[in-house]
C-alpha cells in the first residue's frame, strides 16, 4: 500500500494519542504509586497515603480508563481519516 | 460431609463442567478449536482472555507475597495490569491487521528471515517453561492441600493431571470453556474475600473495606494492621522498604512482559475485527481488575487474620499453645508447607521477626529464641477462608477455583510450548516433510518433556509461584516485546538487528537470572542472591526492563550499521498500522 498523506495524518494523530496516553500511565503507575509516593505523603487515605491507594487501587482504575477511551477514540480517527475496515 | 470430599466434590464438579462445556461446544463448531475467539464478542473474548491470563501466580501466589511484604509487593498489581495498556496501544490492533497466528510468524514475516523467526521461537520456549515451573509450584501448593499429601506428593499428582489436561488439548481453545473458568475462578477468590471484609470492617466490597475502619479495634484497617506487624518487629506494612528504583524496574519489567507474552497476544490476533482487539484488551482487563482489585484487600485482611489467630490476646499478651492450633492449621502441617518447632520448648507459637535488630531485646526478654511458625506465602489465598472460619463449601470453592487457575494456563503454556517444537522448529525448519502424524508425535514429546522439566524444577522452585512467573515475565521482556513494537513502529529496524537485538535481550536476560537464581535453576549453583543482588539493588526479577533497553540498543544500532529493508517490507509495515483492508486471520 502506498503511504497518502491522510495515513501520514492518521499515523501522527495516533502516535499523539499514544504518546499522551502513555504519559498518563507512567504519571499514575510509576508517579503517584512509586517515585513521587513522598510527595503525596500528606494526603491520607483511610489509615495510610494517597501513593499506597494509587500503587493499589488507584492505577489499575486508570489504566481501565485509559485503554477504553484509547479504542473509543482510535475507532472515531480510523472513521475521519477512512482507513476504518467496511 | 467432611472437608476432604466437599473439596473433591467442588473439584470434581467444576471439571465435568469444563468437560461438558468442551464437547457441546466441539460439537457445535470445530473451527474453534484452532481460532479460539474468532466471531466472538469482545466482552465475551475479553472473559477468556482473563481466564487464560490469571494462572496460580495471579490467583494462589499473588496476595501470599503482598501480605507478607506489603507495599513493596505493589509492583504485581500495576505491573500485570499496566501491561494491558501497552498491548491495547502498541501491540494488539496491529497484530490483528497482519493477520497470522502466532508470534514467530510476525517476527519471521517483518523481518523477512528464517533465523528471527527461529530465534523468536527459542525465546518463546525459554519465558513459556520458566513460567510453567511456576504454575507447577501453584498445582503442588494445591494438590498437596486438598488431597492431604504432602508437597512433593501433590506436585506429581497436578503433574499428572496437567499433563493429561494438556492433552485433551483443544478443551483450551474452547472459549466457552474459559468462561466457564473464568466465572468459577471469580467467585472463588470474590466469595472468601467478601465475607472476611464483613467480618473485620463491615463493608462488603473488599477494595473499599481495605481502606476502612477495622471494626474490632476502631483504627483505620491499615493503620491497626501496621501497627501490630511493628509490634512483633516486622516492617510496617504500608511503608515502602526495598529501593524505588528496585521497584520501578521491577513493575516496567512485568508490564512490557505482559505484552510480550505469546498465549495472551495470540488472543488479539483472531478477533473480527481491528476495532474489537482494541475493545478486547479494555474488556479483558475489567475482567482481571476484578480480582486484582480484591487481591490486596485479600492479602492485607489474612495477614491480620493471622497475627489474630497466633495472638488471639493481642501480640502484647501469650501467643496460643501449639496444642490449641486450629484446625487449619493442623491441615496444612501434613502439606509441610506450614510448620512449627518450639524453639524455645514453651509450648507456644511464637510468631515473629527474628531478622530485626531492633527487636531483639524485645523477644530475648519475652523469653523468645527465634520464630517458630514458618508459613510458606503460597498456602496465604488457599489457607484464608479457613483461617477467617468461613463454611467448608467455601473452602472447597476456593480449592477448585486455584486448580482452574492454575491447571487451564498450564495446559495453554504446554500447548504453546509444543506447537513452537512440532510446527515452527521441526516441521518449519528441521524437516518439512514431517507427517502430520509426526507432528503430532513431537507435539506430544515436546509437551512430556516440557512437564518432566518444569516438575523436577518446581520440586525446588527458584522463588514462589508468582516470582518464578515474574521471571518468565523479565525473559519475554527482554526478547519478544521489543521485537514486536520495533516491527511495527520502525520501518527502519531490519532482520539483522531484530536477531541481534532478541538475542542479546534474552542471553544478558537469562544469564543475570541464572547468576541469582542457579544456572538452569539448579539449587545452590548461584554466585549471587537477591537480597544482594550483581548490580546495585537490582533483582533477578526486576531486569527484563533492562533486557529489553539491552534489545532495543542494539537493533538500533546494528540496523542502522546495515542496510535498509526492502520496499515490499516497508509496505508491510505501512499496511498493519491502518486497519483498513484487515481479512479474516488465516493460517499458512
Amino acid at each position: 500500500m502506498a503511504e497518502t498523506p491522510s495515513n501520514n495524518e492518521y499515523w501522527a494523530a495516533n502516535i499523539r494519542l499514544v504518546t499522551w496516553s502513555l504519559v498518563i500511565w507512567a504519571t499514575v503507575s510509576f508517579g503517584f504509586g512509586i517515585v513521587l509516593r513522598p510527595l503525596l505523603s500528606g494526603i491520607a487515605v483511610g489509615g495510610t497515603d494517597l501513593g499506597f491507594w494509587f500503587a493499589q487501587q488507584g492505577s489499575i482504575i486508570v489504566f481501565l480508563v485509559l485503554i477504553f477511551f484509547y479504542a473509543w477514540r482510535m475507532n472515531k480517527l480510523d472513521i475521519q481519516h477512512g482507513v476504518d475496515e467496511e | 460431609m467432611d472437608q476432604y470430599t466437599l473439596n473433591l466434590l467442588f473439584v470434581g464438579a467444576t471439571f465435568a463442567l469444563y468437560i461438558g462445556i468442551a464437547i457441546w461446544a466441539r460439537a457445535g463448531s470445530t473451527s474453534e478449536f484452532y481460532a479460539a475467539g474468532r466471531g466472538v464478542h469482545p466482552v465475551t473474548n475479553g472473559m477468556a482472555t482473563a481466564a487464560d491470563w490469571m494462572s496460580a501466580a495471579s490467583f494462589i501466589s499473588m496476595a501470599g507475597l503482598i501480605a507478607f511484604t506489603g507495599y513493596d509487593n505493589s509492583s504485581f498489581l500495576m505491573g500485570w495490569t499496566g501491561g494491558y495498556v501497552l498491548l491495547a496501544m502498541l501491540l494488539a490492533p496491529y497484530l490483528r491487521k497482519f493477520g497470522k497466528f502466532t508470534v514467530p510468524e510476525f517476527i519471521g514475516d517483518r523481518f523477512y528471515s528464517p533465523t528471527a523467526r527461529m530465534v523468536a521461537v527459542v525465546c518463546l520456549i525459554v519465558a513459556s517453561v520458566t513460567y510453567v515451573i511456576g504454575q507447577m509450584t501453584g498445582v503442588g501448593v494445591a494438590f498437596s492441600r486438598f488431597l492431604e499429601v504432602d508437597n512433593a506428593t501433590g506436585l506429581y499428582i497436578g503433574a499428572a493431571v496437567v499433563f493429561i489436561y494438556a492433552v485433551l488439548g483443544g478443551m483450551k481453545g474452547v472459549t466457552y470453556t474459559q468462561v466457564a473458568q473464568y466465572v468459577v475462578l471469580i467467585t472463588a477468590y470474590t466469595i472468601p474475600a467478601v465475607f472476611i471484609s464483613l467480618q473485620l470492617t463491615g463493608n462488603p466490597i473488599p477494595a473499599l473495606g481495605l481502606f476502612a475502619e477495622h471494626t474490632a479495634s476502631g483504627l483505620p484497617l491499615l493503620e491497626r494492621l501496621d501497627q501490630v506487624v511493628q509490634e512483633l518487629g516486622f516492617a510496617e506494612y504500608t511503608g515502602a522498604q526495598g529501593s524505588t528504583l528496585n521497584m520501578v524496574l521491577f513493575t516496567l519489567s512485568l508490564m512490557i512482559g505482559t505484552a510480550g507474552l505469546p498465549h495472551v497476544i495470540i488472543r488479539f490476533f483472531t478477533v473480527p475485527r481491528v476495532a474489537d482487539a482494541r475493545w478486547s484488551a479494555g474488556w479483558a482487563l475489567v475482567f482481571i481488575a476484578l480480582l486484582y482489585l480484591t487481591a490486596p484487600a485479600v492479602g492485607a485482611m489474612a495477614r491480620l487474620n493471622l497475627i489474630d489467630t497466633v495472638y488471639p490476646n493481642g501480640t502484647a499478651e501469650a501467643p496460643i499453645a501449639y496444642d490449641d492450633r486450629p484446625v487449619w492449621m493442623q491441615n496444612w502441617e501434613v502439606t509441610g508447607l506450614l510448620t512449627f518447632n518450639d524453639a524455645n520448648g514453651d509450648g507456644l507459637i511464637q510468631w515473629y521477626n527474628a531478622g530485626s535488630e531492633s527487636f531483639a531485646a524485645t523477644a530475648a526478654e519475652r523469653g523468645w529464641a527465634g520464630s517458630e511458625l514458618s508459613v510458606n506465602r503460597d498456602i496465604l489465598v488457599l489457607a484464608n477462608p479457613e483461617i477467617a472460619n468461613l463454611p467448608g463449601w467455601v473452602i472447597a470453592l476456593v480449592a477448585a477455583g486455584g486448580l482452574a487457575a492454575a491447571l487451564s494456563t498450564a495446559a495453554g503454556l504446554l500447548l504453546a510450548i509444543s506447537g513452537a517444537i512440532s510446527h515452527d522448529l521441526i516441521k518449519g525448519q528441521l524437516n518439512p516433510n514431517i507427517s502430520e502424524k509426526g507432528e503430532l508425535l513431537w507435539a506430544r514429546i515436546a509437551m512430556a518433556g516440557a512437564v518432566v522439566v518444569a516438575t523436577y524444577l518446581g520440586l525446588n522452585p527458584p522463588g514462589f509461584a508468582a516470582q518464578t512467573v515474574a521471571l518468565a515475565f523479565g525473559l519475554a521482556a527482554a526478547s519478544i516485546f521489543p521485537a514486536l513494537m520495533m516491527g511495527i513502529f520502525s520501518k527502519r529496524v531490519n532482520n539483522k538487528g531484530a536477531v541481534w537485538g532478541m538475542l542479546a535481550g534474552l542471553i544478558v536476560t537469562l544469564v543475570y537470572i541464572f547468576l541469582h537464581k542457579g544456572w538452569f535453576f539448579i539449587p545452590g549453583t548461584n554466585t549471587f542472591t537477591d537480597a544482594d543482588p550483581l548490580l546495585g539493588p537490582i533483582k533477578s526479577t526486576s531486569f527484563g526492563a533492562i533486557g529489553a533497553l539491552i534489545n532495543f540498543s542494539v537493533a538500533y544500532i546494528v540496523s542502522n550499521a546495515t542496510e535498509e529493508p526492502p520496499q515490499e517490507i516497508i509496505d508491510l509495515v505501512e499496511s498493519i498500522r491502518v486497519p483498513r483492508g484487515a481479512g479474516a486471520a488465516q493460517d499458512h
